[in-house]
């Protein structure tokens, strides 16, 4: 059977139209069937926001057991952008940046999820924002290579790895104290 | 007008250069999300905030330059007609999103269209980063260097544990989605790559088809990203991504040649008849276009097809989508007027390679 529309291809699609109780059959190719609107495409994105609305939704299993989200009055809201939790729930988003501190209880079960068990960041740190985040990771680097030396018995590296702790340690230090002093150091 | 200039050729300047295992890898792209710290993201921002964001992107970043990357094109999508949207969203260079949205969403793309920038799509600012063959470290490594440069005037919503702040749940942390674009025809003639996908999906990564809808793949071009953004760093991303895409390679090569072995004959049938249908059609659609397409792209790293260039698959899969072609029609164009103008366009696109 070709297609009613184009007459060229064969019809690959078969609808069965009711308007007003008259009934008509539609004969139709794929293009043309996307061409006149009968076949409508997910936008993209959409079987993920479904996925991940599905995942919330599971989650609401503990949450309304707690009774939060009866309440409306009582939901977590946002402070900033005035998103609440079952909002949040619906559409799959984040509001603004403080959302993450408002929801936080209730976020590491998604982001486990999400992103196969882990919740927390551990990549790059920006420049300016980061303070001294920089330093505080390193630190922690140095402390557990550190105790891996002395694990294994290497001593002589692990003296310099310990003078590094010292100096970074100082550092840190030194920084926080002028920070203190200036709070601008954030702002243009 | 400048925008001119993004509209006229298929393929971006950056895919002409020959990249690292470029027979399978097309390109490596490289996305970051950021947003700005103080203010709410664009899903439930006001319109006067999002405008804010435009205008300093407009006044500090229009017709700067950074490395090499020279002279960005500042766009406002609202200045745009519906052809030229859909052109830029052909060329990969602003999303379907983007393209849609009204009011404040902008674009910043550089000369070359390596880099582009989307302003006030999901989140406030995407950036992404084109690099052709497989070259994910040196993307990444442009990419960060390109992030520094815009915090520098930017504050970033930023967060010690969770890292990166953003609008979606699933770009949290590092807010990069790194992608591999390959072109794997022997894997799917042998149907092999279903029974791959399973796996790498285990991996934290994602497979699909980059052209056409569902499962299917039009073009054989296939698209590998990571599904996790948070508790990894961007380096260890990547490295699993490109072994993931190493072993694809690997695999591809093996399949075409053991088809070459077994079945040779079939094979340069398949390849001939493909370049006869590109070269005589007066009617393709695009399905049957991006499939030949495909074969003959896999014929010239074959060596069986000779003095086409490889770009023909880009190029041509790209010049051959509705927006392109109605934007060389300069008009809209129904679903048959398309499939005349696309062979058309073939046919003279390979008589000026003879």
């Amino acid at each position: 059977m070709e297609c009613q529309e184009c007459h060229q291809r064969p019809a690959t699609l078969h609808y069965t139209q009711v308007i007003n109780g008259h009934k008509t059959e539609v004969q139709i190719c794929e293009a043309c069937a996307k061409e006149k609107g009968y076949l409508t495409y997910p936008e993209e994105g959409y079987s993920l926001h479904n996925l991940l609305t599905g995942l919330f939704n599971f989650e609401s299993g503990n949450i309304g057991s707690a009774g939060t989200h009866l309440d409306k009055g009582k939901e977590t809201q946002c402070s900033k952008c005035g998103l609440t939790f079952s909002e949040f729930k619906q559409i799959g988003k984040f509001g603004c940046g403080e959302c993450y501190h408002t929801f936080s209880a209730n976020l590491n079960p998604i982001f486990r999820r999400v992103h196969s068990g882990n919740t927390e960041h551990r990549g790059k740190i920006p420049k300016r924002k980061g303070g001294n985040l920089h330093l505080k990771k390193q630190l922690a680097t140095y402390k557990q290579e550190l105790q891996d030396l002395i694990i294994n018995e290497e001593f002589e590296r692990a003296a310099v790895i310990r003078d590094k702790i010292k100096e970074l340690e100082a550092n840190i230090n030194r920084k926080e104290e002028r920070d203190s002093g200036d709070t601008s150091t954030f702002h243009e | 007008m400048t925008l001119q200039h993004f509209m006229n050729e298929a393929i971006s300047p950056w895919m002409r250069e020959q990249g690292p295992d470029h027979d399978i890898v097309l390109s490596s792209r490289i996305r970051l999300a950021r947003n700005f710290a103080d203010m709410p993201f664009p899903i439930i921002a006001d319109q006067k905030d999002l405008e804010q964001i435009r205008k300093f992107f407009q006044h500090e970043y229009e017709h700067t330059s950074f490395e090499e990357y020279k002279s960005f094109e500042f766009i406002s999508i609202r200045d745009l007609t519906a052809i030229e949207k859909s052109v830029l969203v052909e060329k990969h260079l602003i999303s379907p999103l983007l393209a849609k949205k009204e009011g404040a969403a902008a674009a910043l793309i550089s000369g070359n269209e390596q880099v582009s920038v989307m302003i006030n799509e999901e989140d406030h600012i995407r950036i992404q980063i084109y690099f052709p063959g497989l070259q994910l470290t040196k993307a990444l490594n442009k990419a960060l260097q390109f992030d520094d440069w815009i915090e520098e005037k930017v504050n970033y919503a930023f967060d010690e544990t969770r890292g990166f702040l953003t609008s979606c749940p699933t770009n949290v942390g590092t807010g990069m989605r790194a992608s591999v674009m390959m072109h794997l025809p022997a894997l799917a003639m042998t149907k092999q790559i279903n029974r791959m996908m399973p796996a790498i999906n285990q991996l934290g990564l994602v497979v699909r088809g980059i052209y056409g809808e569902g499962s299917e793949a039009l073009g054989n071009i296939f698209q590998i990203s990571n599904q996790i953004t948070l508790g990894k760093a961007e380096e260890h991303i990547i490295e699993d991504l490109e072994s993931v895409v190493q072993q694809l390679i690997e695999h591809e090569r093996k399949a075409r040649t053991r088809i070459l072995e077994q079945s040779g004959i079939v094979l340069e049938n398949r390849i001939f008849r493909s370049l006869g249908v590109l070269k005589y059609s007066r009617i393709i659609e695009s399905k049957e276009a991006a499939r030949c397409l495909s074969n003959v792209r896999l014929g010239i790293d074959l060596g069986i097809i000779k003095n086409i260039s490889r770009n023909i698959l880009n190029e041509l899969m790209v010049l051959t989508q509705p927006g392109f072609l109605q934007h060389y029609a300069k008009k809209t164009l129904s679903a048959s007027e398309r499939d005349i103008l696309r062979a058309s366009l073939i046919r003279e696109r390979l008589q000026f390679e003879e």
